[in-house]
């Protein structure tokens, strides 16, 4: 993914107004856009928005939304909540990292394997979510083909 | 001839499983053979286990086809789809479907039946009618409906919402607020997004109808990010009220402003607590607030503000329609009126149930869920998400009440029901409720920050066979601290499966399948 640039920040911020209360959405804003917050984009932000770089930081790190490090091309998370585990999420992500021989939080390939607690798509378990889009009923030969296809796009 | 009607849930669960490509294909396959159609993306019944659920509309009713893939298209389309013809995946009438048909929908109604983008449908399906006449009877009016309908928060704490709204209506406060809680993140739960995706001018139409009663002209919806599908129907849907003039100034010349923000979470689970989502809606790190003061008194921005679940707010608009005694004449004691029970996990007919309080887990989960996926015994269930208790086998008598629940060390919470063959490990899912809570505490209170971590170390210590007995007896007692000393239910109800765990499901620390790895 690409980095964000200080004029696009900037452009983000102008879009909600400058104010300092629009910081959780300015950040998802970036996020969703590119994937990652850099550090020169939470001093510049902190800049803009009269806000201390701690306060700025704060926020980033609480959220596991708004990751500091560049993540992949594509992004794949498996639910690992109490409804796709009652469908076998466990033995789904265990089957993940062996395929992609890599754990969960990890940036391989162009890939970033991450864990979420719950898609809301609980009755159609097992539920994978790549690059933005939630899949169901996932077993590991749907989990392959749904790799295959995400690659096809490259 | 007329366009033939062909509805294709645009709906997460749906999409999930292919109602997309289903969609793709009847728009192909429509052009190919000349045929004319018009494509309407509704909101999903509710029926999961049925989708994609395909329906086209024949002489006034609509013919459903269900577990349709985009492979079926070309065979359905030659079977006669356009007239209801016969196929192995036809279902007859969506109005003759015993699994909807014997819901009492009340808040659901018209999801799956509308197009959910449409104000003009809306409007044909009694869309603001509700608000018209709230302010044609006037805000006391609207408050004590919403009072005698014995509403409570379906969020799942089940505080009386008549009783919220009454307070802050009493307030002075220049500029009150109404935060819609959509931060649904309970595992098992999907009837806020359902609702909003199926019937996102139901919600807009209720908001507007609570920011008129306590005085309110800003709306707020914090949607949680995980839903994106959600967001755009959301967005688009309150953009497309606005432009009809039912969100504004001077609503339809009543003289009532009212507007709806809607904001985007960032994946963490304990904003859905009301106080980390005011926090959160304010551009602040999602940490709990002390209450009092409570949100109705100083809310968001120090406002007072009316925080309601998306059910919740939903409801509101056919108490108003239909009358307070109406909604309360269903359920049972002190649970009035219909809970969107969500049928999840190991179930063979999962999707969201309506239902008057009363109706019990067992008559849910095998009447409507048709028992488990696996086709294996039903061990346990956890109802009310990642802090309700797992419950054995043998109460699945018990009736959905909250207080009932209460009785039994459970909790109803959002109506989540999620459910697990015996081949469930117990001790590893009250290991995951300690590790949940370690990972999504907001760090505020130490109960809950220091807790959870060493709540994962006795349970690993009791599964590996270390002191076991010895564990479990401080595993009680750090539960009880939890419990008791915690800011909020994070840490203070992560004991509630813990504790449900080692009273039910004990042996399985000796079983455990980390165990004997």
């Amino acid at each position: 993914m690409a980095r964000i640039d200080k004029e696009t920040t900037s452009d983000i911020v102008a879009q909600y107004g400058g104010k300092a209360e629009m910081l959780v959405q300015i950040l998802q804003s970036i996020v969703m856009r590119y994937g990652w917050i850099p550090e020169d984009t939470i001093r510049q932000l902190a800049e803009e928005l009269n806000l201390s770089r701690a306060d700025v930081h704060g926020v980033v790190e609480y959220y596991h939304d708004f990751r500091t490090h560049e993540p992949g091309k594509h992004i794949v998370k498996i639910c690992q909540a109490e409804a796709c585990q009652a469908m076998g999420s466990r033995e789904l992500t265990n089957h993940a990292e062996k395929i992609l021989a890599m754990s969960l939080h990890d940036t391989e390939n162009d890939i970033t394997l991450e864990p979420v607690y719950c898609l809301g798509n609980c009755a159609c378990s097992p539920a994978v979510m790549v690059n933005g889009k939630t899949y169901g009923r996932v077993d590991e030969k749907r989990f392959n083909d749904l790799l295959d296809g995400m690659r096809g796009n490259d | 001839m007329a366009r033939t009607k062909i509805f294709v849930p645009r709906e997460t669960a749906a999409v999930s499983v292919g109602a997309d490509d289903v969609a793709l294909a009847i728009a192909r396959t429509a052009k190919q053979t000349g045929t004319d159609i018009e494509l309407i993306r509704n909101g999903s019944w509710g029926a999961s286990w049925l989708e994609p659920l395909l329906e086209v509309e024949v002489d006034g009713a609509r013919i459903a086809y269900g577990n349709v893939t985009a492979d079926d298209v070309a065979g359905l389309f030659n079977a006669g789809l356009i007239s209801g013809g016969e196929h192995e995946r036809r279902l007859g009438p969506v109005s003759e479907i015993p699994w909807l048909i014997n819901q009492d929908r009340w808040t659901f109604w018209r999801c799956g039946l509308v197009d959910p983008l449409s104000v003009d449908d809306f409007e044909r399906h009694q869309g603001f009618k509700a608000l018209s006449k709230a302010f044609a009877d006037g805000r006391d009016a609207v408050l004590d409906a919403v009072n005698d309908s014995g509403l409570r928060g379906r969020g799942g704490a089940g505080f009386p919402t008549g009783i919220k709204w009454r307070t802050v209506a009493n307030t002075s406060a220049g500029q009150k607020y109404i935060a819609c809680n959509a931060d649904e993140g309970d595992s098992g739960t999907f009837s806020d997004r359902l609702l909003m995706e199926g019937d996102p001018m139901g919600l807009i139409e209720s908001m507007a109808i609570a920011g008129f009663a306590v005085g309110a002209s800003i709306g707020y919806i914090y949607l949680r990010s995980e839903y994106p599908l959600t967001h755009s129907i959301l967005s688009r849907a309150i953009a497309s009220a606005r432009d009809a003039g039912w969100l504004g100034s001077n609503i339809k010349d009543s003289g009532f402003d009212f507007d709806i923000e809607l904001h985007l979470g960032a994946g963490s689970y304990v904003c859905g607590e009301e106080t980390a989502m005011l926090e959160s809606l304010e551009g602040k790190k999602g940490i709990v607030r002390y209450k009092p003061p409570l949100p109705a008194h100083e809310g968001l921005f120090g406002k007072p503000t009316v925080v309601n679940n998306v059910v919740t707010l939903a409801s509101v608009a056919n108490i108003i329609n239909l009358g307070g005694e109406r909604y309360a004449g269903m359920g049972v004691n002190r649970s009035k009126g219909t809970l969107a029970f969500q049928l999840a996990g190991n179930i063979k007919r999962g999707g969201l149930v309506e239902k008057a309080f009363g109706v019990t887990l067992r008559e849910l989960i095998e009447d409507w869920g048709g028992g488990t996926a696996s086709g294996r015994p039903v061990k346990a269930v956890q109802v009310g998400g990642p802090l309700g208790a797992y419950i054995p086998a043998e109460q699945l008598d018990t009736p959905m009440d909250y207080e009932a629940f209460v009785n039994i060390g459970a909790m109803i919470g959002h109506g989540g029901i999620v459910i697990f063959d015996d081949t469930a490990d117990m001790a590893q899912l009250a290991r995951f409720a300690m590790e949940f809570c370690a990972i999504e505490s907001c760090g505020k209170c130490t109960p809950c920050r220091i807790g959870s971590t060493r709540g994962v170390e006795v349970i690993d210590k009791m599964i590996s066979g270390r002191e076991r007995e010895k564990n479990y007896d401080l595993l009680l007692e750090l539960c009880d601290t939890m419990e008791g000393a915690s800011l909020c239910a994070m840490g203070g109800m992560t004991p509630y499966p813990v504790r449900s765990v080692l009273k039910y499901f004990a042996e399985d620390f000796a079983s455990s399948k980390e165990a004997n790895a």
